[in-house]
């Protein structure tokens, strides 16, 4: 089976967010980058396919934020091609300007499957994922939760529903996928691992067209959340704290 | 119908209504209420016609029954609601942000070329002018967004706007397929639930929940010696169990459980709005997290802006000691 899995980066939420001049969006000039979550489980989705059932992994990712160390720690993982979209704006593309420049790239793989992360959480106009399977002409599912070949030309995907449950699809090949979590939790690749791939690991480059913006959609401003002032701050050690726990935990009858 | 009307993709859960309808409809309706035009709401499904008096919120109902909508699979969804989207052309249409809604939006919006935003929580609607606030960054930012291009999608967060399940004339509206509906390349087969066996959080009165701030497997037993000083069980967000430390059965939101406990203790849960989804119910809501800013204080009940790792031992000795005395 070939497997393409699209790779992206996101600011780092455990980093404190600043908007830009134009208070517009984000000020990447403050930002760390990671990758976005959802992409790190369709990778690991694929490797994990790979292992199964043989065939080959391509990851392709914008050249945008830190790709380069989370493409050398694909590498490390198992990862045997890797494409990069060049890419020189200042901001991550919207999902519709998104899809275009992934979609060539992908299709000149010719993959049986591709796996994305269903969302990321910079999207705002739409979700890339879909976009991209319309871009690719291919039939989509997305929430997925585990995928597992099923015979020839066709993969199970688990599909997420409240209450913790699934519904099983059966996909016929190909298609785009977007995945919510692999079937396993993303493995962690030692460091030694990434540096033997930082020198060894060979990146291809392709370009693919940046899409139009999405019509008839503009960001007025961007803001932080008005806090509601709900929550009551209980400050002081953590001995008056866990003190005052309890006694609130006693006042509202959770304990007797 | 006409260009002024809104439109409501209803959703079935369990051959049910599913909630996020109902909150559809009362943003649906709010905005009608506003700006004029009807609310319309589509019902698609295997068999539907029989759920269709449960929408009463909307003026009109208009069911569409295949077998290929028995379960769901996107390709024949896509089909019939792009067809009613182009015979009925609202002005805004929305769906929820669910394993549904995130499926469809984006791929119909592809289909007519109408923009999509996402994360929504609040809309509002001046002739042909859509001002729509959404959350992104898991809740950690908003943003105002300006919509002069109708017909506009709009993907709704659950818990946005008050259920409504009456209000409108409720006409319902039996529209046939044409032609059995082609199954598509993607097949729903079965829905797969849990195993009975574990502990079901949604009848504990005590939670203690923990997030991505728990850092490690190992740690998830101090969560559990807190949740035993204190009566309850552990539950989690969801990055906890995509990491395999905790079952499916345990994870509280969006993808999990909806609970509703006497006491909900979080710990090191931002509180991104797909967890809230499932505990903001909760009688008593207390977070610890060492992010003044975590969303998870906009509804908590008590918050402490500690290391949950520091806190949460010192918590489970008094507990302790005060069974004890």
């Amino acid at each position: 089976m070939k497997i393409s899995v699209v790779i992206r980066q996101v600011p780092d939420l455990i980093e404190p967010l600043t908007i830009n001049s134009t208070g517009t969006w984000i000020d990447y000039e403050e930002a760390m980058f990671l990758v976005n979550e959802y992409d790190d489980h369709a990778l690991e989705q694929a490797l994990l396919l790979k292992e199964a059932h043989g065939g080959t992994v391509t990851a392709v990712a914008l050249d945008f934020g830190d790709v380069e160390e989370t493409l050398y720690a694909a590498a490390a993982k198992g990862v045997d091609r890797i494409i990069k979209i060049p890419y020189t704006g200042e901001k991550s593309p919207s999902p519709l300007e998104a899809a275009p420049l992934f979609a060539p790239v992908i299709a000149s793989t010719s993959p049986d499957l591709v796996l994305v992360g269903v969302q990321s959480y910079e999207e705002l106009q739409g979700t890339f994922a879909p976009y991209l399977a319309h871009a690719l002409k291919l039939p989509y599912a997305g929430l997925i939760q585990g995928v597992e070949a099923a015979g020839e030309g066709f993969v199970r995907a688990y599909k997420e529903f409240p209450g913790a449950a699934k519904a099983l699809l059966r996909v016929q090949l190909p298609a785009v996928l977007g995945i919510l979590s692999a079937s396993k939790p993303p493995r962690y690749v030692p460091i030694s691992r990434v540096r033997a791939a930082m020198k060894e690991a060979h990146f291809e480059e392709q370009e693919g067209p940046l899409g139009e913006p999405a019509p008839g959609i503009h960001v007025k401003r961007l803001f932080y959340p008005e806090v509601s002032g709900r929550a009551e701050i209980l400050e002081g050690s953590e001995e008056d704290i866990a003190a005052k726990i309890i006694q609130i935990f006693e006042e509202k009858g959770v304990i007797s | 119908m006409s260009a002024r009307d809104i439109a409501v993709l209803a959703e079935l859960h369990q051959e049910k209504i599913a909630p996020i309808t109902y909150e559809l409809l009362g943003c649906a309706r709010a905005l009608a209420e506003a700006a004029g035009g009807d609310v319309v709401a589509f019902l698609l499904g295997g068999h539907v016609e029989a759920l269709a008096g449960q929408l009463a919120a909307a003026d009109r109902i208009i069911t569409v029954e295949d077998p290929a909508l028995a379960g769901f699979s996107p390709e024949p969804y896509l089909n019939v609601l792009e067809n009613l989207l182009q015979t009925e052309t609202p002005r805004v249409v929305l769906l929820g942000s669910t394993t549904i809604g995130l499926d469809l939006a984006s791929l119909v919006g592809a289909r007519i070329q109408a923009p999509v935003v996402t994360g929504c929580t609040r809309l509002q609607l001046a002739g042909e002018q859509l001002t729509v606030l959404s959350h992104l960054y898991a809740g950690k930012m908003c943003a105002e967004v300006e919509v002069t291009r109708l017909p506009a999608i709009c993907v709704m967060l659950p818990g946005s706007y008050r259920e409504r399940k009456e209000g409108g004339r409720g006409q319902v509206e039996v529209r046939p397929c044409e032609a059995p509906l082609p199954a598509g390349a993607v097949t729903f087969e079965k829905m797969i639930f849990p195993e009975a066996g574990d502990i079901d959080i949604t009848q504990q009165d005590i939670l203690v929940a923990v997030g991505r701030g728990i850092k490690q497997q190992e740690n998830i037993e101090l969560a559990e010696e807190l949740a035993e000083a204190l009566g309850g069980a552990v539950c989690a967000s969801r990055p906890v169990v995509d990491q395999g430390w905790l079952p499916t059965t345990r994870q509280v939101g969006k993808s999990g459980m909806t609970v509703k406990p006497k006491c909900y203790l979080a710990l090191g849960i931002s509180g991104a709005p797909e967890h809230q989804e499932g505990m903001k119910n909760s009688h008593l809501i207390v977070a610890i997290n060492s992010d003044p800013k975590a969303p998870i204080y906009d509804i908590a009940h008590y918050g402490a802006v500690v290391d949950l790792m520091d806190l949460a031992p010192v918590l489970t000795e008094k507990l302790k000691a005060r069974k004890n005395v």
